[in-house]
Formats: structure tokens, C-alpha cells, sequence
């Protein structure tokens, strides 16, 4: 039951930016003195932190022109659903034309879109959207177990602390994002490939249970965890609030 | 006068005069005072909440079972032990309402899953805030004296350390705070005593400096104490912003007061100043004896590579004379008896590679701008004076001048600081968590004349770090006994004897916790006797290799002679056992060829070890786990069994999952381990 929250608590927020509750922007004193094009990603999207908590990396966008060069002096925007700040909420992109600003992440375990804007020449507003992750007590205990007792075989990618052991499986995997996969399998299915392993679903016995070393609670924070970050977001079924 | 007493009197005339007049008047007014009270309750907030929330579950599909949970009036949990009078949930109805889960507007909002309710622990142990209040203002944000305002989710962690003293899976904030607390040394300087008694400890290992001179230089000192971080990006001492007289002044008394150490005198093997460094053999006998695991250096793409229980040693040969280190390789303990750094024993020719090696490390320009003229009287009495006042005691052992007694404020109930005891910059809200970063971030901006110097900790970091302090609250030393929980236990747990001084001299327990002390780098050694095998463990300390590939931490060779190694062998399969394990109690071979092969079956299908380990190397790849190629010689059986049954059991931190496995599948796979005995290095040599 709990697993469903962050899922529609998407939805929720993805309305919530569409119609973007706009603070009055706080700097007004800020004027743009050059316009672009269009508007990029540098660095800062996807990223995950604990609900409330300032996200580790700052989001960086580039305002672009025609060419797909950096123009310095743009104004770019952000906003963010409720519970959302940025610091800085508006900002002048630098000589390499990005524009630079701290996320901290709202009070629930969701996973928020967020929207930065910029004018081009004709005032038209170019927009680019990235989306973070807020993990709850829940999600982040999931998460941590998930490093730890998960990640070396369903995360392809090796650091120097951790090297990943996916390459050495015959049967590959899926990555704990991957939505189009974990999200046809239902909270039982999890579960149970969870604590019996594999062979639960008829499936490898590479992937081993983890009933005996996991608690309960523990199983309940991998499997929130898991649909709170999966990319597409997982919709639990059945969880259509109906107005009646 | 007169005209306003007459009307006053006309007036009372029309409202009195006439008795029934009279009682009509005062009838009204009764009903005005009574209504008073319901009105109050009628246009309070809490109603106006309730009716907000009733508008809202109204419309939903749940909406009958949503209604049935709705309580009216005021709600309170009230919970003596704790001494919670909770109302919150009077407006926040909706806490346990699952179906809520898409509510984003409080006061509405869903509780996030937590393993604790609000039955038993009410809401304030964890928020703060004014339970009993029924306003928005006065239960959140009151600033009152003895009140505190409710805490901010981003430090929420810290509620669930004022009762939880040990690292908790899902408190990644905290734990990390907590060991910065530790590992950045502010323990130190400010007390923190724990609600069991005990006192937090610091992990940094501050060097002593009674014998500096011996090891370095006037000009580095300087350096080093204008800009730690310039000669080492890792370095943890912090910058306390001296000027450049001061800096002077403290490098003449810290060298004028060092007396030399005993054995320094007389490096091991002669040193010439330039030890020539050899381009490969040196760099290639760093590496083989596994420095990195302790040290690191700073690479050219700018990363720091390689461990923290030792310096980063990037520009180490700016900062020691090739005499000191000449005798520092000999033998650490010479200069220093408490040190974490093992006695390699090398011979004087790997002393002299390494030597090279390490001096080699330098940057011309580190130490270009330091010109220093020959100390004066003054200046070393003014030196002194300086290290008095910024408490470089409080880290360093320095001769003549005393470790001072809670140098800095103590921390021990920080958390419960109340706001009128605090100084706030201009500009910054005015709470506790706000002032604690701000401290952290910039500690001299608070007055002039402190001297809490400056630390380069990321906003993360702080964050952490404020999220352990608030932990440290009034009510986490008050609590009742029914919520108290223990503290990590210490240990100060050193092997006996004559084998314990020689552990020490390996400083084996830097790397491996034994009995409860001790490092976590490498495996925990209390049960290793019952674990593993004599032979193996004599042959591995003579020349150890990995047995997990996937480590880049391992452990060095020693150069132990013959006897050492039997000792040291001799009193690890003693001392070093499981109470529940005998490892003589299955044999280590003779088990049946059909038992042997009914493993290999479950191996390779049933439980699919190969996932994580290896056995065959020709068609095995996991390498999650050790290798198991030679298992069958360095381990027991007996152990083999045990661990198969219940890992946890023996290692209540290792990643193999318990597979409640049978009996007779434990002896199987038991049996089928013991046969894989691979060859051993030194039969592969021959
Ligand atoms: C030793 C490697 C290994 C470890 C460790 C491991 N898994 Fe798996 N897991 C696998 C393999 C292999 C599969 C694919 C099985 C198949 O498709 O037949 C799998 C499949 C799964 C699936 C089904 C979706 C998919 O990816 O195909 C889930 C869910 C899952 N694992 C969760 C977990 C969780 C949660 C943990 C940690 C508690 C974990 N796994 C640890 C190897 C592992």
C-alpha cells in the first residue's frame, strides 16, 4: 500500500507544474541583457536526496542560441511544485551561458518536476523540464539496503569502491530505474522475488532470496524504493482518485 | 463636566429605568457571554481545518470509510512517559489515511511510513513544536522561552538520534554527522558526553608535537599554518586565518620548544639528503606494500586516490626531512609509539626505495614564498602565548603547554539551545538549526575575537553535521528508561603477551576490529581461529593475497621472520574463537564422492553461488565474494557448515543472503567446498 504513494504523488505534482503555482519571483533587479534559444541541461537532473534536504550536485542549465552556443547575460527561471526552493529562485547565465542554482526538495517522498525558463528574443518562453527525487524515511532506508545488498549486480556500472559483478551474470538484471520492466510486475511479485529469489517467478536462481537476511520492513523500503525512482514512473493500479 | 454626567445618567435612565427594560438588557448580555465560548470554538482555527478536511474527503471515492475516522473536537495523545500531550492531530486528520496518499496541502498530508506510530510515541519527540498548543502559530513556530518551534524536515534525522546511539540503515544523514563529528575532531575542543555517560571520542589522530623538529621543517610548519589545504586538498586540520606574524611566531616556539626523539638520532641506514628516486622500482614497491590503502595521493586529473587513516602524502617530500623518514620507515614507533602505522620491517634498500620515492613528492612552489628570519625571544614567547589561546592543545601534544579542559562550549544538549542564549547574525532566521549551520559555516562571523577557525565543509556536510548536533537535545538525556538505548559498546581490547606486541607493532587493528576494537577496512579477526585453517594462516602472512579481486584495499606483507609468523599463527587459532563453533568437531576431507557431487549440483543450480563466487576460474566470473578455488584448505569445515546455516550469525554485517538452508544441503555443500583445494601458491611456485 504505502509503495503507491510516490507514484501518484507524481501525477499530483506533474499537474501542479503544469498549472506552476509561480511565486513572484523575490530578485526583480535581475535584467537580462542578452537572449537565447533555447534551453539545456548541463548537469543536476535526476538526482536523489532525502525529502527536505538541499540536493548534493547544484542544477545547472545553458541557455543556447541558434548555433547551440552558450550566451551569457540570459535570464533563466525555476520553478518547482510546493514544497520546492531554489537558491537561487532566478539567475543571469554566466560567460559560458549556464545558469547555476541550489535545489532543496519538498517534504514528501516524491519525485518533483521541475521547470526552468528562459525568454528568447520574441518573449516566448523556452522551457526545460528535469525531474528530482525525494526518497522518505522509507525510500532512503530502501535505497541504503539496496547499495549494499542489490546494487553490485543490478547496477552495470563499477566504481573504485564498488565493482560490479552485472557483467559476470548470465542472465542480466534490470536496474533498479528500469520502469518499463519492474513496472509490469506487481508489489506481490516483488516482493516475493525479494524473499524467495528467482526461482519464485520462475526465474534465474542468480538472483538470490533475501527472506531469511531481510526483515519485513525492510523488503516493504526496497520495494518503495524501487517504484518511487523507476523511470517511467510507476502508476499503481487501481489508485485512481476518483472524484466523485 | 456636568453635561457628560447628565448623559451618562439618561443613558442608565433608558437602560435600567423600567425593571423589564432592565431585564430584557441584562438576559442579552448573558447570552452574549455564553456564546462567547462556542463562538470561540466555532470560528477557531482548528475548525476551520476540520471543516477544510471534511470538504475534502467529501468528494472522494473513500469517501464513507474517511468520514468514520474523522474525529471532531480537539484530539490529543498524551503519553506521561514521554511527557507528550500531543493535539497535533486535532487539524493533521489525515495522518494514517493511506488512500491520502496524493494530498499535497497540509495540515492533510499523509505520515510518510516510519517504524514508529504516533499511539506510541505521540508527535513532538520527533518534530518539536508545542504539542499542546491548538493554533498554527504557538504549535510551530513559537520562539517563546522553553519552546521551540517545530523542526525543519531536512533535519529530521536528528529525532531519530536522540534515542538511537548506533548507525541506523536508514539515518544516512546522521551517521555521517555523527562520524564527522568524530573523524573531523571537534570533540576535541567541545565536550559531547552521550546520554549513557560515555564521551564521544576523536577518531582524526592529531599528530604530537613534542619532537616536530625532527620531522619537519620551520618553513613548512608556516606554510602549513597559513593554508593547511593548500599543501594537502584532504587535510583535516582547519584554517585558522593567522596572520602572518602569528604564523611566524608559532612555527619559532612549536620548533624552539620540540626536543629530539630518542632514536632519530640515528637513521637505520645512512641518509644522504637526495636519496635518488627510482622511477620504477620505487612506485612499484609503494604499491605492492598497499600504502594506498591508508594513504592517498592527489592524482593529475585532481582526484584523491587511496585511503584516510594515514596523511595524504601528494607533496610529502615539502614537508619531511629524509632523515626523519628514513627512520619513520624503519620503524614508526621510534617517533611515535601510539601510531596507526604498521612496522613494515623493510630492508634498508626497500627503506631507501621508498625514501626516494616519497621525497620525490614535492612542489617547488609550496614552500618558494616563505622567507623566514631566525627566531627571536619575543617572538617565540609570543609563539607560545598564541598556541595557549587557539587551543592547539586540545589536538596536539605539546610540550609545556596543557591540554585545556572544554576549550570550546560542550555540545552535549546543543539541540535543546534556547533561542534568547544564542547571538544571530543580521539577516539569518532565528532558529537553532539556522544558527548551528551558520556557525559551521563561518564561525568567526559571529564576533570578533573567536577563535573556532575555519573548516571548507560542503552544504551537505553541514547539514549533516547540524543534524547530528540537534540530536543532542534535553529530552535524548531525560528519557525513560523503556526508550533508552545503548551506545556502541568500547572496547579497549589489545592482544596479550608477547604475540599482542607484536599485533601492535603490525598495527594489526587498524585495519581489523578484534573483540569489539578496531578498524573496519578489513575482516574482523575475533573468530578467525575457528574459521580458517593453521597452515593457511601461516602461509598467508607470509605472503598474503586478495581473496576478493573486486578489493583495492588489501592487506601488505610484513617480512615476518619464521618465528613471528608461528607465533603470531599460534595465538590467532587460540585466542581467536567462536564460543559456538569446534573446528575439529567435521573433519576437513574424507567426505563421499556422491555427497561431494550432490554440492556441486546445489552449488552450481539450486542456491547458483556461482552468481557471486568463483570456483572454476575457467567458467566462474562472480566476484561479489572471495574466491573459493582453495577453500577447502583455508577454511573448516565446521565453520564452512555454520555459515552456510546462518551467515549472520558469524558476521552480522556480510552481504551473503541467509538462505535457510537444510541440513543435509548445508552438509552437502559443505562437503563438496572441502573438496576444492585448487593448488596453492607455493605447490604452483614448485
Ligand atoms: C548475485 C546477483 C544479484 C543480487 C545480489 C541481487 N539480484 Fe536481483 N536479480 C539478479 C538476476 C540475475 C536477476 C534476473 C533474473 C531473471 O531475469 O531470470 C534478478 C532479478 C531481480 C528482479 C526482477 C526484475 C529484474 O531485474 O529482472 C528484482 C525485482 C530484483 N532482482 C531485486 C533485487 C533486490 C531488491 C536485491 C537486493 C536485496 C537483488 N535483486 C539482489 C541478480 C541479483
Amino acid at each position: 500500500m504505502s509503495t503507491n504513494l510516490s507514484a501518484s504523488a507524481l501525477i499530483f505534482f506533474a499537474i501542479a507544474t503544469a498549472g506552476c503555482a509561480r511565486k513572484p519571483a523575490t530578485i526583480v533587479s535581475l535584467h537580462p541583457t542578452a537572449y537565447g534559444s533555447a534551453l539545456v541541461e548541463t548537469s543536476g537532473g535526476k538526482q536523489m536526496g532525502a525529502t527536505g534536504t538541499m540536493l548534493a550536485q547544484p542544477l545547472v542549465a545553458q541557455v543556447n542560441d541558434d548555433q547551440g552556443a552558450g550566451v551569457a547575460g540570459a535570464l533563466v527561471e525555476f520553478h518547482g511544485p510546493f514544497g520546492i526552493s531554489f537558491e537561487p529562485s532566478a539567475a543571469l547565465t554566466d560567460a559560458s551561458g549556464q545558469a547555476t542554482t541550489n535545489v532543496t526538495l519538498g517534504g514528501m517522498a516524491a519525485r518533483y518536476q521541475l521547470t526552468a525558463t528562459t525568454r528568447c528574443k520574441a518573449q516566448k518562453e523556452v522551457a526545460l523540464n528535469v525531474v528530482e527525487v525525494a526518497l522518505g524515511y522509507q525510500q532512503e532506508l530502501g535505497y541504503q539496503l539496496g547499495e549494499t545488498y542489490c546494487a553490485r549486480c543490478h547496477n552495470p556500472e563499477s566504481s573504485a569502491e564498488r565493482v560490479s559483478n552485472y557483467d559476470n551474470l548470465q542472465v542480466k538484471p534490470h536496474t533498479f530505474t528500469d520502469g518499463t520492466t519492474l513496472n509490469k510486475m506487481t508489489d506481490a511479485e516483488l516482493t516475493s522475488i525479494i524473499d524467495h529469489g528467482g526461482v519464485a517467478l520462475n526465474k534465474s536462481a542468480l538472483m538470490p532470496p533475501y527472506g531469511y537476511t531481510l526483515d519485513k520492513s525492510q523488503t516493504q523500503a526496497l520495494v518503495a524504493y524501487l517504484r518511487l525512482v523507476s523511470d517511467p514512473p510507476y502508476q499503481a493500479p487501481g489508485m485512481v482518485y476518483a472524484q466523485k | 463636566m456636568q453635561p457628560s454626567r447628565n448623559r451618562l445618567v439618561s443613558e442608565w435612565q433608558k437602560l435600567f429605568g423600567n425593571p423589564i427594560r432592565a431585564f430584557g438588557v441584562v438576559s442579552l448580555l448573558l447570552v452574549i457571554v455564553l456564546a462567547i465560548a462556542p463562538a470561540k470554538n466555532y470560528f477557531s482555527e482548528s475548525r476551520h481545518y476540520q471543516k477544510q478536511y471534511l470538504a475534502l474527503i467529501h468528494v472522494r471515492s473513500d469517501a464513507n470509510t474517511l468520514q468514520r475516522h474523522f474525529h471532531p473536537d480537539i484530539q490529543q495523545i498524551w503519553l506521561p512517559e514521554v511527557g507528550a500531550v500531543d493535539r497535533c492531530t486535532t487539524c493533521h486528520q489525515g495522518l494514517k489515511e493511506a488512500s491520502l496518499a496524493d494530498v499535497t496541502t497540509q495540515p492533510f498530508r499523509r505520515h510518510p511510513v516510519i517504524p514508529h506510530s504516533a499511539e506510541q510515541f505521540g508527535c513532538v519527540l520527533c518534530h518539536r513544536g508545542q504539542g499542546a498548543a491548538t493554533t498554527v502559530a504557538e504549535a510551530h513556530n513559537s520562539a517563546l522561552a522553553r519552546e521551540e518551534p517545530v523542526l525543519p524536515a531536512r533535519y529530521m534525522q536528528s529525532s531519530c538520534g536522540q534515542c538511537h546511539h548506533t548507525a541506523l540503515v536508514g539515518t544516512p544523514q546522521l551517521n555521517t554527522g555523527r562520524t564527522m563529528l568524530a573523524r573531523n575532531g571537534c570533540v576535541h575542543c567541545h565536550t559531547a558526553r552521550l546520554p549513557d555517560g560515555s564521551t564521544m571520542t576523536a577518531t582524526d589522530n592529531p599528530p604530537s608535537l613534542i619532537h616536530v623538529a625532527d620531522k619537519t621543517t620551520r618553513d613548512w610548519i608556516y606554510a602549513w599554518l597559513k593554508d593547511p589545504l593548500a599543501y594537502a586538498v584532504s587535510a583535516t586540520m582547519p584554517n585558522f586565518n593567522l596572520s602572518d606574524e602569528d604564523a611566524r611566531d608559532i612555527s619559532a616556539f612549536l620548533i624552539s620548544n620540540s626536543t629530539p626523539a630518542a632514536g632519530d638520532a640515528a637513521p637505520v641506514v645512512a641518509a644522504s639528503s637526495k636519496t635518488p628516486s627510482d622511477p620504477v622500482a620505487g612506485p612499484s614497491l609503494y604499491g605492492e606494500s598497499f600504502c594506498s590503502s591508508c594513504h592517498a595521493i592527489q592524482n593529475a586529473a585532481g582526484n584523491v586516490v587511496g585511503g584516510d587513516i594515514g596523511p595524504e602524502l601528494t607533496h610529502i617530500g615539502n614537508k619531511v626531512k629524509p632523515e626523519w623518514l628514513q627512520v619513520w620507515l624503519g620503524n614508526p614507533r621510534i617517533y611515535d609509539s601510539n601510531t596507526p602505522m604498521p612496522h613494515y620491517r623493510f630492508t634498508s634498500q626497500q627503506i631507501a626505495l621508498l625514501g626516494g620515492f616519497l621525497q620525490a613528492k614535492s612542489d617547488s612552489s609550496l614552500l618558494a614564498n616563505v622567507h623566514l628570519e631566525a627566531a627571536t625571544a619575543g617572538q617565540i614567547a609570543h609563539g607560545k602565548t598564541l598556541v595557549t589561546d587557539y587551543g592547539c592543545a586540545s589536538c596536539h601534544e605539546i610540550r609545556g603547554v596543557k591540554k585545556p579542559d572544554n576549550f570550546g562550549p560542550e555540545l552535549s544538549r546543543i539541540g535543546s539551545k534556547q533561542l534568547a542564549e544564542l547571538v544571530f547574525l543580521p539577516g539569518m532566521t532565528h532558529t537553532l538549526p539556522d544558527y548551528i549551520a551558520g556557525k559551521i559555516r563561518q564561525p568567526r562571523a559571529f564576533g570578533s575575537g573567536l577563535k573556532m577557525p575555519q573548516y571548507t565543509f560542503t552544504p551537505t556536510q553541514i547539514g549533516a553535521l547540524t543534524t547530528a548536533l540537534l540530536s543532542y537535545t534535553d529530552r535524548s538525556h531525560n528519557l525513560p528508561a523503556a526508550l533508552a538505548l545503548p551506545s556502541l559498546p568500547t572496547s579497549n581490547y589489545r592482544p596479550a603477551g608477547n604475540p599482542g606486541r607484536l599485533m601492535e607493532e603490525l598495527a594489526c587493528q587498524s585495519c581489523h576490529r578484534i573483540n569489539g576494537r578496531g578498524g573496519d577496512m578489513a575482516p574482523d579477526l575475533t573468530m578467525e581461529g575457528s574459521s580458517v585453517q593453521r597452515a593457511w594462516l601461516n602461509d598467508f602472512l607470509k605472503n598474503p593475497n586478495t581473496l576478493r579481486p573486486s578489493l583495492i584495499r588489501r592487506m601488505p606483507r610484513f617480512n615476518l621472520t619464521d618465528g613471528e609468523r608461528a607465533e603470531l599463527t599460534d595465538y590467532m587459532m587460540t585466542a581467536y574463537q567462536s564460543p559456538t563453533i569446534d573446528r575439529d568437531s567435521m573433519p576437513l576431507s574424507g567426505y563421499s564422492a556422491p555427497l561431494v557431487e550432490q554440492g556441486k549440483q546445489l552449488f552450481y543450480s539450486k542456491y547458483a553461488c556461482q552468481s557471486c563466487h568463483i570456483i572454476d576460474s575457467n567458467v566462474d566470473k562472480g566476484y561479489i565474494g572471495p574466491t573459493l578455488t582453495q577453500v577447502g584448505s583455508r577454511l573448516n569445515a565446521a565453520w564452512i557448515y555454520a555459515w552456510m546455516k546462518n551467515p549472520q550469525a558469524l558476521r552480522s554485517d556480510t552481504v551473503q543472503p541467509n538462505f535457510n538452508m537444510s541440513d543435509e544441503d548445508a552438509r552437502a555443500l559443505t562437503a563438496f567446498l572441502m573438496s576444492l583445494r585448487g593448488t596453492t601458491r607455493l605447490e604452483a611456485k614448485r
